[in-house]
């Protein structure tokens, strides 16, 4: 009953779009003011894609096997956190979650943008119906979530146990947020190029979105490395995974827009990068969407292996980026270059210079995700493209990168006398003493990991000296910048710090590291609603006296049978302290892993520090209306 | 002029995109490790299963008349016991010979696997760490190698199916 | 100026090969470069799978044997084809894949270089 309600709430909301085009045409066309029966419309549509959301997410909840999604995907024995959260954890739910997003985003845009021309209101929604009618066919075409299969079975297939984790859960919903959101900025960018609109009011209104959009992009990846790191038992993070790169990509460009955007609020400059990546962002979200959902890459996170899908999304895709083409050579005019008084010791060229590096970070990341899919089909040979690659392009060039970044923000717009150089210099000089002073205490090699450390530490120290003296003003940008400091410096310690110890132990027995003594106590096994678990109890005894419980566990489902290992992590804001078991094959004796992670907590609160930034930015700027 | 120069190459450059896409589309996407077609086989050297006794590559693969199947397999493999029923039928072959190659295994339970579902090697090799799977470019169980004059003419990944078996019987006609 | 330092820098960080990082360990640095072919996305020395397991094993014996780092990944890339390493190797298939974002980076600096250039005349 919910999927058939689901089912038809989805045509009504598909068949919706054709009305608000036709009365968004005529409004446009017309000489009235902007025709409010459209915000209707767009609400009613937004209302239809939710009742079908709740439709899908009820008959997950009921374990209605009759729903071919539900049945692909649940279990009447899952908790209901993880049949609510199955609704998303399936291609063809995720799907609706894109509906949603889009129509959501769509119809919060018109009531906020009462200040905007109707022209470019309509206009906007115009681009933006496009998308969701593109999105509607493939959904009802494709890649239903109310397919109805007969004879209903008793039981589902299951869903993946490694999915049934609470970050994971919401991680979805809110890297959609963030990805899906910058639909919004696509076709709002394209509504003011074909209007000619762009200018430096239009910068401070779309602002709002692009750090909206922003905000949640940052918090889903944030999410996705937490539940890696939780979940997957290997202590990583990040992993340059593909799936991981797809999400990467249109931060690193909405972060880029994000900076053009505070240019082009103050002057009109830069609009062609600012169209530019307004499109790219999109453009890199729905590319992220067809490497993941079509099969071409092989990855933990891929979702359907089904070409005849990502067949659509490569054409719609493409539609789309011809379209933003057209647009963009036919309508844009670029600003007339006389403005152009760049200025070597100014705000814009600190900006010119941001850019430059961010897209070369950005080319590093898509030329390595993309380049083993294009040599496959010119020379049918296959190579892999992992971290070794990412690294070696990328840290090197983090150190100037870095030197901007506490530099660029202290040049004053136009032309700058770069005042106060003596405090620069003095914490260039101090950032260089204490990085050389800790590689001595730590014995490390001098490598690009450790020179990266000077660079980080200036950063860090420059946001403090600056909030202190500085107090509210640019508070945003040295909450975000002084996040990134942050992040860059728990990263580089955690890896230089970080130990391990691998061994086989069997039952009762120990294990004498260099500075702890690892003791297995016993292994017991417990009934879960739908798994068994095997939980063992280690205690470490370390060299100050101090000993500390650790209890892994071992998950031995039954629908699907897979074997999962849950770590063990005891989390202070020193460091984390990480154990996980195997199973080896007809062997007694188990697989530990027990490693020691210094500041891993200050990964995560970092890049919080940099969402809570991009609020603060938000926020002030409802402050200042 | 720049403009129109500039468009026209990035219509250019995306329409190639597009069709480097649809074709990596058309593409397996399940990487197989690519055995060189005619690959010679390893030398190697390892133990026979039940009997305490070394035994050399040469020493196996010795009638250059013969087709011979290596089949990786283990007893906890879930797989296996599909595909051992193909395996049998296969040694109503007179010109084929199977070796086993019992794949990170116990003793006993390999032996009782071979009790309850048959035995259709003629000789079976041991791997007790996997290494020798390796050599052979296998990387999981099931794997099935056919061999003929000390090349490999065929791999097979997974277990052998119905598909496989009268691929197998033809190639050694 | 202070470009022309900062590419400069660049440039002679790049030729610096000896600043990347090398692990202390040399299997260490050898499995964390190799996929585990029957895993989704993790590398040799992350694994647990079997078949990481016998790959860590064989490469303690090869290790043993004095073979290097090379021979170890000739070894398995007969076996295995390149795919089953992380790092692209630096060859023919794989210039513009390792050259191509320098290069953009080179031609973005020039470009913003010569915003200077324009602006002195």
């Amino acid at each position: 009953m919910a999927s058939l309600i689901g089912f038809y709430s989805l045509i009504f909301g598909f068949c919706l779009s054709f009305f608000i085009i036709f009365f968004s045409i005529r409004n446009y066309k017309d000489s009235n003011n902007f025709d409010t029966k459209i915000i209707s419309l767009t609400f009613l549509q937004l209302f239809f894609v939710i009742v079908s959301f709740f439709g899908l997410i009820f008959s997950f909840v009921t374990s209605d096997f009759s729903n071919e999604t539900v049945f692909n995907h649940s279990h009447s024995t899952k908790p209901l956190f993880y049949k609510i959260s199955g609704t998303w954890g399936n291609h063809e739910g995720s799907l609706l979650l894109w509906l949603l997003v889009l129509t959501l985003f769509i119809f919060l845009f018109l009531i906020r943008s009462k200040d905007q021309t109707k022209q470019y209101r309509v206009l906007t929604l115009l681009f933006q119906e496009i998308i969701i009618i593109g999105f509607f066919i493939f959904v009802i075409k494709t890649s239903s979530p109310f397919n109805y299969i007969f004879p209903v079975p008793d039981e589902g297939l299951g869903l993946n146990p490694i999915l049934q984790d609470p970050a994971l859960a919401i991680h979805p919903p809110i890297l959609y947020l963030g990805y899906v959101g910058s639909s919004i900025i696509f076709s709002s960018t394209l509504s003011a190029v074909s209007l000619g609109y762009m200018s430096k009011g239009w910068a401070s209104h779309i602002k709002q979105w692009i750090l909206t959009s922003w905000i949640f992009l940052t918090l889903g990846i944030l999410l996705g490395s937490i539940w890696a790191y939780y979940e997957l038992g290997w202590g990583g993070f990040w992993f340059w995974d593909p799936v991981e790169n797809v999400s990467l990509m249109p931060w690193l460009a909405l972060t880029t827009l994000f900076h053009c955007v505070l240019v082009l609020e103050k002057k009109l400059i830069l609009t062609s990068w600012v169209v530019v990546l307004s499109i790219s962002t999109f453009a890199l979200s729905m590319c992220g969407t067809f490497l993941v959902r079509s099969g071409i890459l092989n990855s933990v996170h891929t979702f359907a292996n089904d070409p005849e899908r990502g067949l659509f999304i490569l054409i719609f895709l493409f539609c789309l980026i011809f379209l933003s083409l057209f647009i963009f050579f036919f309508f844009h005019k670029p600003e007339n270059k006389i403005n152009y008084n760049f200025f070597l010791l100014s705000k814009e060229t600190s900006i010119l210079v941001n850019n430059w590096f961010m897209m070369y970070f950005l080319i590093v990341v898509l030329i390595g995700t993309i380049y083993p899919i294009f040599l496959e089909v010119i020379s049918s040979q296959k190579i892999s493209v992992g971290p070794p690659f990412y690294n070696k392009l990328i840290i090197p060039f983090l150190i100037p990168f870095l030197l901007a970044m506490a530099l660029g923000p202290k040049l004053e717009w136009i032309k700058s006398k770069l005042e106060n150089k003596i405090y620069l210099i003095l914490f260039f000089v101090l950032s260089l003493f204490l990085s050389i002073f800790i590689i001595k205490i730590l014995g490390t090699n001098f490598l690009f990991n450790t020179i990266l450390i000077t660079p980080a530490f200036y950063l860090f120290l420059i946001t403090i000296r600056d909030f202190v003296s500085m107090k509210l003003k640019n508070l945003s940008q040295n909450i975000a910048h002084f996040g990134f400091s942050l992040l860059i410096l728990s990263i580089l310690f955690n890896n230089i710090l970080s130990t391990e110890t691998i061994t086989n132990l069997k039952v009762g027995e120990t294990f004498q590291a260099k500075n702890y003594k690892i003791n297995f106590e016993s292994i017991d096994q417990e009934e879960r609603q739908n798994f068994q678990s095997f939980i063992a109890k280690f205690n470490i005894e370390n060299s100050d006296g101090s000993i500390e419980i650790l209890k892994p566990e071992l998950r031995v489902y039954n629908q699907p049978n897979i074997i999962t290992s849950e770590a063990d992590i005891k989390t202070n804001l020193l460091r984390d302290k990480f154990i996980t078991i195997n199973v080896v094959q007809n062997q007694e004796y188990f697989n530990v892993r027990y490693q020691i992670k210094p500041l891993m907590i200050w990964i995560w609160l970092s890049v919080l520090l940099i969402s809570l930034g991009g609020l603060t930015s938000l926020i002030k700027k409802k402050y200042e209306k | 002029m720049k403009n129109k120069v500039s468009s026209l190459i990035s219509i250019l450059l995306f329409v190639l995109i597009f069709f480097l896409f649809y074709k990596g589309l058309k593409n397996s996407n399940i990487y197989t490790p690519v055995t060189k077609i005619e690959k010679d086989i390893p030398f190697f050297e390892t133990k026979i299963f039940d009997k305490n006794e070394d035994i050399s590559s040469n020493e196996i693969f010795i009638d250059d008349n013969r087709f011979y199947l290596l089949n990786i397999w283990a007893s906890w493999c879930v797989p296996c016991v599909d595909e051992h029923p193909f395996l049998l039928e296969l040694t109503k072959q007179q010109n084929l010979n199977l070796i086993g190659l019992n794949y990170k295994d116990n003793d006993i339970k390999a032996e009782k696997f071979l009790n309850e579902l048959g035995n259709p090697y003629s000789i079976i090799l041991l791997d007790y760490d996997g290494t020798l799977a390796i050599e052979w470019g296998a990387y999981g169980v099931p794997e099935t190698f056919l061999i003929k004059e000390k090349k490999i003419i065929k791999k097979i990944i997974g277990p052998i199916n119905d598909d496989y078996l009268n691929e197998i019987k033809e190639l050694i006609k | 100026m202070k470009l022309l330092k900062y590419l400069f820098l660049l440039f002679l960080i790049f030729n610096l090969s000896s600043l990347y990082a090398e692990e202390k360990n040399l299997k260490t640095e050898i499995t964390k470069n190799l996929r585990c072919l029957v895993c989704q996305g993790q590398s040799v020395y992350d694994s647990d799978s079997e078949f990481a397991d016998s790959i860590k094993i064989l490469i303690d014996e090869k290790i043993k044997q004095g073979q290097d780092k090379q021979e170890i990944y000739q070894y398995l890339k007969d076996r295995y084809g390149q795919w089953i390493l992380y790092e692209p190797e630096f060859s023919k298939n794989t210039y513009f894949l390792w050259i191509f974002p320098v290069f953009i980076f080179l031609i973005g600096g020039f470009l913003i270089f010569r915003l200077f250039i324009i602006k002195k005349n």
